[in-house]
């Protein structure tokens, strides 16, 4: 255990130099891309915040289960086969059908093949499960059906999110799936969430609809409320013109009111739209829906056919901002609910770097004067490679640009009083093989060989739990199970091939001293 | 170095630790665990006030006023720092904090909040669960590795003495009304880890014994291999306590929980090697044949 060959001493070397430069590259500026790595500070440290959004499906399913009700309709007429009563309750389609037609419809959802139940081919299971009584059906999303709904309700949901986010302008915004229904989004250096808040919080589902002056119209009417809560209105169910059709939107200010308006510019569907709609509601009131709720509801004076518009309602500049960002940015599938909230401002980001430091400092000296006091020169040696195994760890956190959280810190400070450990075992073990042997080197050696499958037990326990804390773990935890993990396998390395090293050169030079330990 | 008789001391001890274990139990049972608002849900605010103008009474009161459920107000580190946590959540209301900011200025004059968690129903059930788990998991890790290493007996008396560990601080903490959140899972965690390292480097010798001496009895041989190691268990617990206590005096105040938790832990895991792990090898009568029969397999 005492030999090493001069490649082996040469390739310790290198690779110790290396990364130990990458510890040394957080403190210096470098021009180069691959060397001038930094490792990454957790929200925890640089302050920020970190948000868990969750998706609220029921809109989306009720809404897929009306227009899969109009599918339907279409294609049994094509099909001539009559069904009727269509209800949706709990989250299912009912419908009747002719008595001497349910043996079709069964096979026409059951079909592998089928078009109007598709999925089968691709995943093996129908997008709807159905069940039959008499000549009545019920249709349910099956479980595969409902995690693509979901699937594809998230990702136009984070790709809002994302642009809502990127339109404030915060400095590198992480957005992340998790599972399929939640959305991560951290904040680096955000410590008032508040906008970002009340902007991912609205769905910012735009609709223009005429206010109507009877209960009886052909498509409906629904009563809404202004925005401030003061009144409401019965407004038409036709929806004019939806936020789909805006191109563009931008805080203005009217020159002949003098107040804050959002101007915004339609596409040519919707231009087409509206020009025609205006045009044959003047004297009418528009209604600008937001999210359920009127905004305002002017009165066509003229048609509006060039396909600009503004959009008036006791706006602040902010607030017009706001409204102009959400609209540019589309309309969220669904609510996003916040259920997880975590801010830290910069100010204590900045004392627990210091805490953190401070205690590694005082900590690292601690154990250091400790080895020395009962190990002497070997203490010396133990010490040496509790530097470099410093060095190294914190290089590979860097090169892997890690994330550095204040248990992370905390992890590395652990690391520090445990690392020690195998060089103690090994230390110990060498001084019981000196009592019974006289070659000093035949008693180092077997001291080396003897601890150890000691030292791999014990280290391979606390790998365990450092790797089941990866898992399991989150944001500031996981950091720390990295420091911790990280430091074992940095541990050994320096245990056995510095430390190892320097005691094998000193044990030849010296193999005739008495007491050498 | 002299030999300490730990023998003596087993049956003694393991009294104690037994009195330990059950009344931390009746502890963990009818007074429970102060969870924070990672475990139980909640909002939990860090605010630092300017300097004449607070004391806990006075904060306590303005909460108070805000029907904001039940609401706690520590000191936090700092005589201007304070934590304030209490039920109610309302992410979803973006003006939520900011309402609170304003009227705790208007009663306590300035203050800066430092750090905000807020934490939904749904997502403190989860990390409850997924803590338990990842703690039964690694015990479950943990058992199936010595298992392999090592004969049952030993699986045993490492397992019991890591049971050992876990209970009693989770006892302490429950005594004392310490806040349980996520960092303490993690110590928790690194505390298994720990003990289980402990227990092993002195059950690596207790098997190498078994081979060297042939007609020495367990109890004995318990013995001879604790004190062949204490040097090691001494140095090794002292460094890891030195750096533990570090962080617990230097390491500032979201940092206090989880050391003290591991301050706790390697004390009792170093206890729990010698004092539980041991007398289960006595009581279970490992000898010399235990490990031949399983080498001849």
């Amino acid at each position: 255990m005492l030999y090493f060959s001069k490649l082996r001493v040469f390739s310790v070397l290198i690779f110790t130099l290396v990364i130990s430069y990458f510890t040394i590259s957080n403190f210096t500026k470098v021009d180069d891309e691959f060397f001038s790595k930094n490792i990454k500070l957790g929200l925890d440290l640089q302050g920020g915040s970190y948000l868990l959004l969750e998706i609220d499906n029921e809109p989306v399913i009720t809404q897929r289960l009306q227009s899969k009700v109009l599918e339907f309709k279409k294609f049994f007429k094509d099909k001539d086969i009559k069904v009727r009563n269509f209800v949706i309750e709990d989250k299912s389609i009912i419908f009747d059908v002719e008595n001497s037609k349910i043996e079709d419809v069964k096979s026409l959802l059951d079909d592998d093949k089928s078009e109007i139940n598709p999925y089968f081919q691709q995943y093996k299971s129908h997008q709807f499960n159905f069940e039959n009584m008499d000549t009545s059906f019920k249709l349910e999303f099956s479980d595969y059906g409902l995690v693509l709904l979901k699937n594809s309700s998230l990702d136009q949901a984070i790709e809002i999110v994302r642009r809502r986010v990127d339109e404030v302008g915060t400095n590198e915004p992480n957005i992340l799936k998790r599972g399929n229904d939640r959305i991560l989004v951290e904040l680096p250096g955000l410590d008032d969430p508040g906008r970002i808040k009340s902007l991912l919080g609205k769905t910012a589902n735009l609709t223009f609809q005429f206010i109507s002056s009877s209960t009886e119209e052909s498509f409906g009417t629904e009563k809404l409320f202004f925005e401030d809560g003061s009144s409401e209105a019965i407004v038409s169910k036709r929806i004019v013109l939806s936020g789909d059709n805006l191109m563009d939107a931008k805080p203005t200010m009217n020159n002949q009111t003098n107040e804050t308006v959002v101007s915004f510019s339609l596409d040519r569907v919707g231009a087409k739209k509206f020009g025609k709609a205006t045009s044959n509601g003047v004297g009418k009131r528009l209604a600008i829906v937001l999210d359920g709720k009127i905004i305002s509801a002017p009165e066509v004076r003229e048609p509006i056919i060039g396909g600009n518009g503004q959009i008036s309602g006791n706006f602040t500049f902010q607030s017009a901002t706001d409204l102009a960002l959400l609209l540019r940015s589309g309309a969220l599938p669904a609510p996003l609910n916040i259920i997880e909230e975590r801010t830290v401002g910069p100010d204590l980001g900045k004392d627990s770097i210091n805490a953190g430091i401070m205690s590694l400092i005082i900590g690292f000296i601690l154990v250091v004067a400790f080895m020395f006091y009962k190990y002497r020169f070997f203490g010396l040696i133990a010490n040496l490679a509790l530097i470099s195994n410093l060095f190294l760890l914190v290089g590979i956190l860097t090169l892997f640009e890690a994330t550095l959280t204040l248990p992370g810190i905390a992890g590395i400070i652990l690391t520090v009083g445990m690392a020690v450990d195998a060089n103690v075992l090994i230390f110990e073990r060498i001084k019981e093989e000196l009592k019974n042997e006289n070659n000093s080197i035949v008693a180092f050696d077997s001291g080396y060989t003897k601890s150890r499958t000691t030292i791999l037990d014990a280290n391979i326990t606390t790998l365990i739990a450092a790797v089941i804390l990866f898992f399991m773990g989150s944001g500031p935890i996981k950091g720390f199970s990295i420091t911790l993990g990280v430091g074992i396998l940095t541990t050994l390395f320096s245990v056995y091939f510095i430390a190892r090293l320097i005691t094998a050169y000193y044990v030849i030079k010296n193999k005739h001293k008495e007491k050498l330990i | 170095m002299k030999t300490i008789y730990f023998n003596k001391f087993y049956k003694s001890f393991n009294i104690l630790s037994g009195i330990l274990i059950i009344a931390s139990l009746v502890f963990l049972i009818f007074k429970g665990l102060n969870f924070g608002v990672d475990f139980k849900g909640g909002t939990l605010i860090e605010l630092r006030t300017d300097k004449s103008s607070a004391n806990i009474t006075k904060i306590r009161d303005s909460f108070n006023q805000m029907n904001l459920g039940d609401v706690s107000v520590k000191n936090f580190g700092n005589e201007t720092d304070f934590v304030v946590k209490f039920e109610k959540q309302n992410s979803n209301d973006p003006q939520f904090i900011e309402e609170i900011k304003t009227k705790l200025s208007n009663s306590i004059g300035t203050v800066d909040f430092r750090r905000v968690e807020n934490v939904g129903p749904k997502v403190s059930a989860e990390l409850l669960r997924s803590g338990v788990i990842a703690i039964a998991l690694s015990l479950a890790a943990m058992l199936l590795y010595i298992w392999i290493r090592f004969e049952w007996q030993f699986s045993l008396g490492a397992i019991l003495a890591l049971f050992h560990d876990v209970i009693i601080t989770l006892g302490v903490f429950s005594v004392f009304s310490l806040e349980i959140n996520l960092s303490i899972v993690a110590a928790v965690l690194t505390i298994v880890g720990y003990s289980m390292n402990d227990t092993v480097v002195i059950f690596d010798r207790v098997r190498e014994n078994l081979r060297k001496y042939a007609d020495v009895k367990i109890f004995e041989l318990t013995n001879i291999s604790i004190n062949e190691t204490l040097s090691r268990t001494i140095i090794t617990s002292v460094t890891t306590l030195l750096a533990l206590l570090s962080i617990f005096i230097f390491g500032g105040e979201i940092l206090k929980g989880f050391s003290l938790a591991m301050i706790l832990g390697v004390i009792f895991g170093t206890y729990s090697s010698i004092y539980i792990a041991n007398p289960v090898l006595v009581s279970l009568k490992v000898s010399q044949r235990t490990i031949v029969k399983e080498e001849k397999e």
